[in-house]
Order: C-alpha cells, then structure tokens, then sequence
C-alpha cells in the first residue's frame, strides 16, 4: 500500500514563484527561465509513490534538488505546487497545528550534519521529539534508552554530542528519530559525513534496523554504491527532475537514458547482481522415478544431468547421464548413483562472491533456499553475459 | 542659491513639549519604578553593614570565579571603602544595575524579535546605531524635561545608551544557531516558543552573555555623565573634581569605577563560562 504520493510537487525559488509554473508547463528549461525570470527551479514537476515499509532511495549529484525534495515532503521547505499525500491526506493544505502533528507523529528526520543540540546530552536529545509532545519524563527516558539500544549506544546516555564520533552521533540522529516511532524517516545524505568504513557499517545496520522494524524510509544520497545497497526502489534526479524510477537492477540493466547510463557506468555489477538474478531453469526429476525415466529425460532436453529433488522441491542431488547407465546397468535405484555433494549457495549470494565456487568445480552451482529449496542454477555462460552488461533472461525458476 | 534652513531643532523642541505636555502620566509612572528599583537597590546594599557585604562578594566572586577574582574583589572594596566612598559606590551601583537590569528586559525580547524578523530588525538596527552614536548630552536634555533633575533621568540616559549591546548581540546569536539545528527541531514538530526556549535561546546563550557584559559596562561609564544631571553617587564626585581641578580626588573616585568596572566584568563573563 502507498503512504507516500507526491504528484507534481514543484519548488521554484525567487520572488513570485508561481510566474515559473505555467512556463514550466509550456516545456521551457530550467536554464531559459533562470536567464529570462531570474527564478530558480529547485524540484520540478516529480512524481512517485513511496510503498508502505521500502527503502526509497532519492539520487543525484549535487544541484540535482534531492536536499529540496526531501525538505518539500515535510515542509521545512514550502513547496511552490504539486501535492504530498500522506495516507490519502495532502500535507500542503495542512494548517501549522497539524502540520506540527504530521512532523511529531508520523515523519521524522536525520540529517547529514547529525543536526544534534549541543547543549543537550544523548539522552536528551534522544527525548527531544517526545518532550516536546509532553510525554511525560518516565515515559520518554524509557522510550529514548529503548531507542539507543537499539542503535548500539546504551552506556552514552550522559555523554554529549561533541563527545562522539561521526559515526556515534549520526546513531545518536538516528535514536532521536526512532524514540518518536514516526511511519517515515526521511534521511537526508544521512551517512555521507562518515568514514567510508563506518558508512559501510551503518548501511547495514541501516538495513538490519529496517528489517526488524518495517519503516518507510525515503534516503538521500550522491553515492550510487549506497543506493545499490540499500534502495528497494531508486529514483535518480537531474536538475530538479527524476529521470527514472526503478528497482537497482532496473537502473543497472535498462537505464532510461543517456543520463543514467553514464551515471551507472562504473558500476562493479557483481558487486550488486545476485545469483537470483543470473539463475536459470534447471532439468529436474523426483526421486522415486527410476534411472530409465532420467536418461530418457535428458535425451529429451539434450542436457547431461539432472537435479534430483524430493516430492517437496528438495534438492537431494545430481545425477549425470553415465550415473544413470550405470544404475540402468547394475540395477541401482537414482538414489545410490546420484551425487550429493552439489554446490549450493542462497538466492542472494552476490556474483562477486560466487566467483570462487565456480572456479572449483565442475557442475553448475545450485541454488537453494534457507528451507534447501531448489530455485534454480547459475551456469558460467550466464554469470560473464550478466557482467558484460547484456540483459538478464528471465530468471528461472523451479515451477 | 541659499535654501532657509530647516527647522529641525523647533521641531524637535515642539515634539519634546508635545510629549512632556501629553503623556505626564506615563512618565510618571515610569518615573516612579525606576525610582523604587533604584531606591530599594540602593537600601539594600547600603543597610549591609559594610564589611559583611564585602565579604559577601568575595565569596560571591569566589564562587563564580576562582580565588584571583575573590582576591581582587577583597582588597578592591577594601580600598573604596578606605578611601571614603562606599555609600556613594553603593549609589552608583544602584543605578547602574537598575539600567542593566531593564536593558536586559527590555532587550533581549527585543532582539528575539529582531532574529525573528528582518523587517524588524531593519527598523531596529538604524535606531540602534542613532542611540550609540548620538552624544549622551544631546538626550540628557529631553530625559531631564521628562523625568526632571535626579537618578531617574540618569537611568534612563544610561539604559538609551547601554541597550544596544543586549539587542545586537542577543540578535546575533540566535541567527547564528546553526541552520540544520534550526530544522532538526522543525522537522520534529517544535511549537516557535519550543524552539527558542529548548534550542536558540540555549545555544545562543553566551552571545547574549557577552551583549550584557557590555550593556553593564556601558552603562557603568554612564555614570559621570549621569552624575551631571543630578544623579548622586561615586560620578559626582568624579564631575566636581573635573569642575573644581582636583586631581587627587578626581582620581581617587576614578579608581573606585575602575573597581567596580573590573568587578562586573569578570563576574559577568565568568557567570556563563562556569556552565
């Protein structure tokens, strides 16, 4: 379900904005109407939908407006026209009491500056969102510990902020926020101050955080790795507009436009394809069905093995077409011929780490998931027509 | 080609006579707070036996700065008090501390309002700038017609002149609380009054420190000039040693200002820095 639409949302800074608006509807450029209005256009015209509990990923270079998007999503910049529909219900016609509900219910904000009080110690500003609803003091100390828990920081409460490191202060922003249990965080280049080690780690508490807790995030970021990393869904921004909304292979494997193919060009796709994505349909048989059944299988399909699962999509093992004679031969059931010690690996295992495996062994690598369900199998072939950038096959699947 | 001159000074003087004519009340009534601040200021330190209020600043002083302060407070007020002008200092500081304190009431709402608002601040910074450089004899003048001859007038003349401080730097601060701050309790939902109590006033705190520094500091030179329009107290005797040529005594209640000037300031600086 949606919680978040933003249809036409449109910011143009400059005295008397709304001039800009019906020129930007007659197609003129954000450059013609800077050097004819002296009227900047910040957001232009953009539209998405942002899904209950995914990871919404705004991207672009600096100057692309993702800082002002964001900023027009909770009003701490007004926006010049267009619509922000929380639950069905539109932000901007909100009056300032409401407004102020909207920030302290069900949006909140990291920055990338940490934006931590300095006069306040980190459980203060932990408190913070809820001392200013009047929660009361035993409450939010409760709420407030809670959320630094959760964020690795019990033991801190007393420090100040300066007394941090980046990566400890940013946790800090991050616990003012979940102490307020908001619906959304809206995280502006929330890790971009940090230590590139340290963003890497906070990336994946990020993701750990988010699957225990199921928030809509909507995160902003220059860096593309980040967006990979932890974008469900990635919108990719230029000069106040987005150019293409989709999932990280989406953008990857079928870039809207020159734009975005440039952008993502450098990518390291191993680093972000996984074997999900690279997986073919693999030949199969139940075990009961005998030697004959597999050889006269494998004539059929021209393949020399198949995988051999149990009546619930197990994978059990491999067997090759001289197995199969072999049993045919000696009057063998599959079972005793098959070979068991199959490479597998999960759905989710990056190229990258998949290398290794491939290099050492003979038959392709399976693979199953966490209930050893066979899902399907990634031939070499596959793996280096899916690094040079072509088009992924439709991803097989074990019917 | 010679135009006739203005009249500004006859428009000044009909504006001085309008308002002395008009608003008698009003006046009056200010006139008569600041007299029983003052008044009360100046019985209370003066009912204190002199000794033990010296030994109270000292620990005053000791207490909010370290035993350099105490020491200096110790043997400073020892020293006005052998040279013969305790109850005068006494006086003096009565006025002073009237002024500041209404500055600072008086002010830093005012330069709340001033970071607030540009248009406000727009309106307020010339004004500013008017009062400070503007000789303090020139409103004397007015203050006297007002208040007629005595400490009011004084504190008046000194609050017009050692305001400025307080709105400026009071100003000051709150813009420069840092923008991101600034949003972070936006984006949390801070009513305005939520956001200056819990986060601007705080952070801008010894900027606004440093404004009331100054305002008691200014406001302190005020009082030889106060003293000339009747204001009684250690200026006095400055203004007469000035008129009569008499350097020794000139110098001597010179130096208890000097005293007192020294005192305030580090007791002020260091009430802020303690925190």
């Amino acid at each position: 379900m949606s919680i978040l639409e933003v249809k036409q949302l449109t910011k143009v800074f400059g005295p008397d904005p709304k001039r800009a608006l019906s020129l930007l509807n007659q197609g003129w450029s954000k450059e013609k109407i800077l050097k004819e209005h002296k009227l900047t256009v910040g957001v232009n015209q953009t539209n998405f939908t942002i899904e209950q509990g995914e990871i919404f990923v705004i991207m672009g270079l600096s100057g692309s407006g993702k800082s002002t998007l964001v900023r027009l999503l909770n009003r701490l910049i007004e926006p010049t026209a267009g619509a922000v529909l929380f639950n069905g219900m539109d932000v901007l016609r909100m009056n300032p009491e409401q407004l102020r509900q909207f920030r302290r219910k069900n949006i909140g904000m990291v920055f990338q500056k940490f934006g931590l009080f300095p006069h306040r110690t980190v459980l203060q500003n932990a408190e913070y969102g809820l001392e200013i609803q009047g929660v009361d003091k035993k409450t939010r100390t409760e709420l407030a510990m809670n959320a630094l828990k959760l964020v690795g920081l019990n033991g801190w409460e007393s420090s100040r902020p300066d007394q941090l490191s980046g990566g400890m202060q940013q946790r800090v922003g991050l616990a003012r926020v979940l102490a307020n249990d908001p619906d959304i965080l809206l995280m502006d280049e929330a890790f971009s101050a940090l230590d590139p080690l340290i963003r890497k780690d906070m990336q994946h508490e990020l993701l750990q955080l988010q699957a225990k807790m199921k928030k809509t995030i909507v995160f902003i970021t220059h860096d593309l790795d980040e967006a990979l990393r932890i974008g469900d869904r990635i919108a990719l921004m230029k000069d106040g507009a987005i150019v293409q909304i989709g999932t990280p292979e989406e953008i990857l494997i079928q870039p809207a436009n020159k734009y975005v193919e440039r952008f993502v060009e450098d990518v390291d796709l191993s680093k972000v394809l996984t074997a999900a994505h690279v997986m073919r349909k693999p030949e199969t048989i139940t075990l009961e069905r005998g030697p004959r059944v597999a050889l006269q299988l494998m004539r059929d399909s021209g393949v020399s093995s198949l995988y051999v699962m149990d009546k619930g999509m197990k994978l059990l093992g491999v067997v090759t077409a001289e197995d199969a004679a072999q049993a045919i031969k000696e009057l063998k059931p599959l079972e005793a011929v098959m070979q068991v010690d199959v490479p597998t690996i999960l759905p989710g295992t990056l190229l990258n780490e998949l290398f290794d495996m491939m290099s050492t062994t003979k038959l392709p690598v399976s693979v199953v998931d966490e209930q050893g369900i066979l899902k399907g199998i990634v031939i070499k072939g596959a793996v280096l027509s899916a690094l040079a950038g072509n088009a992924i096959p439709e991803a097989g699947e074990v019917v | 080609m010679s135009l006739p001159k203005l009249p500004l000074g006859e428009w000044i003087e009909s504006l001085e006579d309008w308002l002395t004519g008009n608003l008698r009340p009003l006046f009056d009534t200010i006139k008569a707070i600041i007299g029983a601040m003052v008044g009360s200021l100046e019985f209370v330190l003066t009912a204190v036996p002199t000794l033990l209020l010296i030994v109270l600043i000292t620990a005053l002083a000791y207490w909010i700065g370290r035993w350099k302060i105490a020491l200096f407070a110790f043997i400073g007020l020892l020293l006005i008090d052998n040279l013969g002008f305790w109850s005068q200092s006494m006086q003096s500081l009565a006025l002073v501390l009237t002024a500041s304190i209404l500055s600072i009431v008086i002010g830093v709402p005012i330069g709340i309002a001033c970071a607030r608002n540009n248009a406000v601040r727009n309106t307020v910074t010339p004004i500013l700038d008017f009062m400070q450089t503007m000789p303090a004899f020139v409103y004397l003048l007015p203050a006297v017609s007002f208040f007629s001859l005595g400490v009011v007038p004084g504190v008046i003349a000194s609050i017009i002149f050692a305001i400025p401080p307080t709105i400026r730097l009071t100003n000051l601060g709150i813009r420069q609380v840092p923008e991101e701050l600034v949003e972070a309790a936006d984006a949390f939902g801070s009513t305005p009054g939520q956001k200056l109590f819990k986060l601007q006033l705080p952070i801008a705190m010894p900027s606004i420190m440093a404004g009331i520094n100054q305002t008691i500091m200014l406001s302190l030179s005020m009082v030889v000039i106060s003293s000339m329009i009747g204001a009684q107290g250690v200026g006095a005797y400055v203004y007469r040693a000035v008129t009569q040529a008499k350097t020794g005594i000139g110098f001597e209640a010179g130096i208890a200002i000097v005293i007192m000037a020294i005192l305030l300031d580090r007791l002020t600086q260091n009430v802020f820095k303690k925190k």
